[in-house]
């Protein structure tokens, strides 16, 4: 409805001079951090700043460990064989000791190590799952007052050193314990259970500790769903349990991964836990790995279990970052 | 398209048939907030009814309790004779459009479809076969292995419709389900979707905040204000005789004047408004007393636009054009009369060039029919 010879003063200069004119009369003239932005170095400087710090305090460090994994153990200041000589003047030995890998291989300490880190890591993840889940899924559709109530709530324990928090334990699971002494006082059993130095208590004590990091990205991910889709799952017929199995589960199977390898993987390493609670017959990779280098001193070990586990754990790392950017592609 | 429709086709004139849906006085409070209030509707067999209003207004909320995502607080919801209260939806003969289509991101258009048949355990030739049927009507065949984010919103849509149409409901609910789609394809699908339910016989309630929607798809419409429904009629009704003040106001556009009555007959009134001098002659009756205040309604493209001063002292005003709106098809004029007050125009643009056009600030006569005003007290 409006009327011709009413344009803006604005406007009619842009009708003149054109789209030059309009670019300058909006934006002014170009500051010089437009044009780092425009030609990409902004990106470039984003993204450069934590590939530097994980250059230097990642990478480099791991060659270091791969380098002394392939040396041979030496009395002397390093304890192992430098990787390269020099011959003459004009050329490098480089020597590789396979050695400690097929030791590592063949000893069934080491074996055994692995795969009882393997299985409690497994079988603790499978825990924080089952109990996990459910209490996902209770704060995602809980009121928001309190979501945010039940989501201090899980965070709080951090606030408090993990040290801490797994020496409680010892206080609770052993034989004059609390939890002993509670269940003798009210007749339930008659002889202290033995909790301490068991798989039971290394279990308690990681799904206790890791729990929070598989309840965390179930919720993020749980908090998302749309709920008319279970309406509408309903609308077609599907009673809730129903619905349950074919819609919110399979749509929450990204939270499920995300959580179990956040779980997983620091748990097939863990040190503290079972040197405080666990047996003393078995040993986690980790507590082998912590002995080699700290009482045995022997670097070239040390650094292959080191590296061994690593490429165990590159698995389970694979199928996460596959499924993540998975989900990104998903998205866009 | 209610033109097409005969006699029988309007049930809701027979006394004797009986309403497939009877909503009887129901509720419905959220705490303090009362979003139906004493509703009362019946809905008959192979109708379009949609319920139409402002946001806010409880249109979604009575389709909900129909759905069964919501209880009513007080009265009765019956469908085909059967009392639904403390049935769950998912065993109500009621299937639901929902406007966000709520597809199953996860599942492709074939298992999305195939949903609700496998919640009935339908052997899989079965499913099979129904979905391919019910895709075909939607003519979505070959989109089957698709999932939702790989289609476009005018083909979510059909798989939503499908989704809902493909367990044979009787009663299918429909929120807002035209909302996302763009104009032209909308009114495309306005037709698709009459078609459909002429040729599956389902009945169809629609919820809607828009008129043109209403319009078009209804066999009637329940024009509904804070939870309560202002009237209930064909769209011709509701847009030729708004029952109350709210309903000419918001359907369509109107130019509403208040007025008092000063001459009553049987065959006519006469009614005196205090924006313009001269007195408006309704050539039909109107139960109020004598005096007593009321409203005129007057649609825009039901006055003529004159330079002529008109015969007579009824039925005319004068005033100068303060905006024209060129539409194309027609003209949309705003004329202020001699007391400031603003009218709203239309013109049909029958010639071409339009040398002779109103322009702006030109004197004009603005005249009408004795049929057209709609005189109301509500």
């Amino acid at each position: 409805m409006s009327k011709q010879g009413q344009l803006a003063i604005s406007e009619r200069i842009a009708m003149r001079w054109g789209p030059l004119w309009t670019l300058f009369y909006r934006y002014g003239p170009p500051h010089w951090s437009q044009l780092l932005l425009r030609n990409g170095w902004g990106k470039r400087l984003v993204i450069g700043v934590p590939y530097l710090w994980l250059t230097l305090f990642f990478l480099v460090p791991f060659v270091i460990v791969l380098k002394i994994s392939f040396a041979e153990l030496r009395l002397a200041m390093p304890p192992y064989t430098p990787l390269w000589e020099w011959v003459g003047d004009k050329a490098i030995a480089i020597k590789l000791n396979f050695a400690t890998y097929s030791f590592l291989v063949h000893e069934s300490l080491y074996v055994s190590a692995y795969l009882y880190s393997l299985q409690v890591a497994a079988v603790s993840t499978l825990l924080c799952l089952l109990l996990g889940y459910p209490m996902a899924y209770g704060i995602s559709r809980a009121s928001p007052t309190w979501r945010s109530i039940f989501l201090m709530l899980i965070i709080l324990p951090f606030w408090t050193s993990f040290l801490l928090r797994v020496y409680a334990w010892i206080g609770l699971l052993k034989s004059n314990g609390v939890i002993n002494n509670v269940l003798m006082a009210l007749g339930i059993i008659h002889e202290p259970i033995t909790m301490m130095q068991t798989d039971f208590a290394v279990y308690i004590g990681i799904v206790y500790s890791y729990l929070p990091f598989m309840i965390l990205p179930l919720y993020t991910n749980l908090e998302k769903h749309d709920l008319t889709l279970l309406e509408a799952a309903a609308d077609l017929g599907a009673r809730p349990t129903k619905a349950f199995f074919r819609i919110t589960l399979p749509l929450s199977v990204p939270g499920i991964i995300a959580g179990s390898l956040l779980v997983f993987i620091p748990a097939v390493g863990e040190y503290v836990i079972p040197s405080l609670l666990g047996r003393t017959d078995q040993l986690m990779i980790g507590r082998v790995l912590s002995d080699e280098f700290f009482s045995n001193s022997d670097w070239p070990v040390a650094s292959s279990v080191a590296i061994l586990m690593l490429l165990l754990l590159l698995v389970p790392i694979a199928a996460f970052q596959y499924f993540q950017s998975r989900e990104l592609r998903k998205r866009t | 398209m209610n033109e097409r429709r005969t006699d029988k086709d309007e049930p809701w004139k027979d006394p004797a048939a009986s309403p497939y849906i009877t909503i009887e006085n129901v509720t419905k409070r959220f705490g303090d907030f009362l979003a139906v209030n004493g509703v009362s509707l019946k809905i008959y067999k192979g109708e379009i009814f949609c319920l139409l209003g402002g946001s806010g207004c409880g249109k979604t909320t009575l389709l909900r309790m129909l759905a069964g995502f919501e209880q009513p607080t007080a009265g009765r919801v019956l469908i085909d004779g059967q009392d639904m209260a403390g049935i769950p939806p998912y065993e109500r003969p009621v299937n639901m459009m929902f406007q966000s289509y709520a597809l199953f991101p996860h599942m492709t258009v074939y298992g999305n479809v195939a949903f609700g048949l496998e919640q009935e355990k339908l052997p899989q030739a079965e499913i099979r076969r129904r979905v391919a049927e019910i895709l075909d009507i939607v003519r979505m065949g070959e989109f089957a292995q698709r999932k939702p984010h790989q289609l476009s919103g005018g083909q979510r849509q059909r798989v939503a419709l499908a989704r809902a149409l493909v367990k044979r409901p009787k009663l299918l609910l429909l929120d807002e389900p035209l909302g996302a789609l763009d104009r032209k394809l909308r009114e495309h699908t306005q037709f698709e979707l009459i078609n459909i339910q002429e040729q599956l016989g389902v009945t169809f309630v629609v919820v809607t905040h828009d008129q043109e929607e209403a319009m078009t798809l209804a066999s009637r419409i329940g024009v509904m204000n804070r939870g309560e429904i202002a009237q209930i009629g064909t769209p011709r009704q509701i847009y030729e005789f708004p029952a109350t003040r709210f309903v000419a106001d918001f359907i369509g556009s109107v130019n509403l004047f208040d007025g008092r009555l000063v001459e009553d007959e049987p065959d006519h009134v006469r009614v005196a408004c205090e924006e313009f001098p001269n007195l408006v002659y309704v050539d039909h009756g109107v139960s109020a007393p004598p005096n007593s205040q009321l409203w005129v309604a007057i649609r825009p493209e039901k006055i003529v636009l004159d330079r002529e001063r008109p015969e007579g002292t009824d039925n005319w005003m004068r005033g100068v054009i303060k905006e024209i709106a060129y539409m194309g098809d027609m003209s949309i004029y705003v004329v202020r009369l001699d007391g400031g007050r603003e009218v709203r125009v239309t013109q049909t643009n029958v010639a071409r060039k339009g040398a002779d056009a109103f322009t702006w600030e030109e004197a004009v006569y603005l005249h009408w029919d004795p049929s057209s005003p709609v005189v109301g007290t509500g």
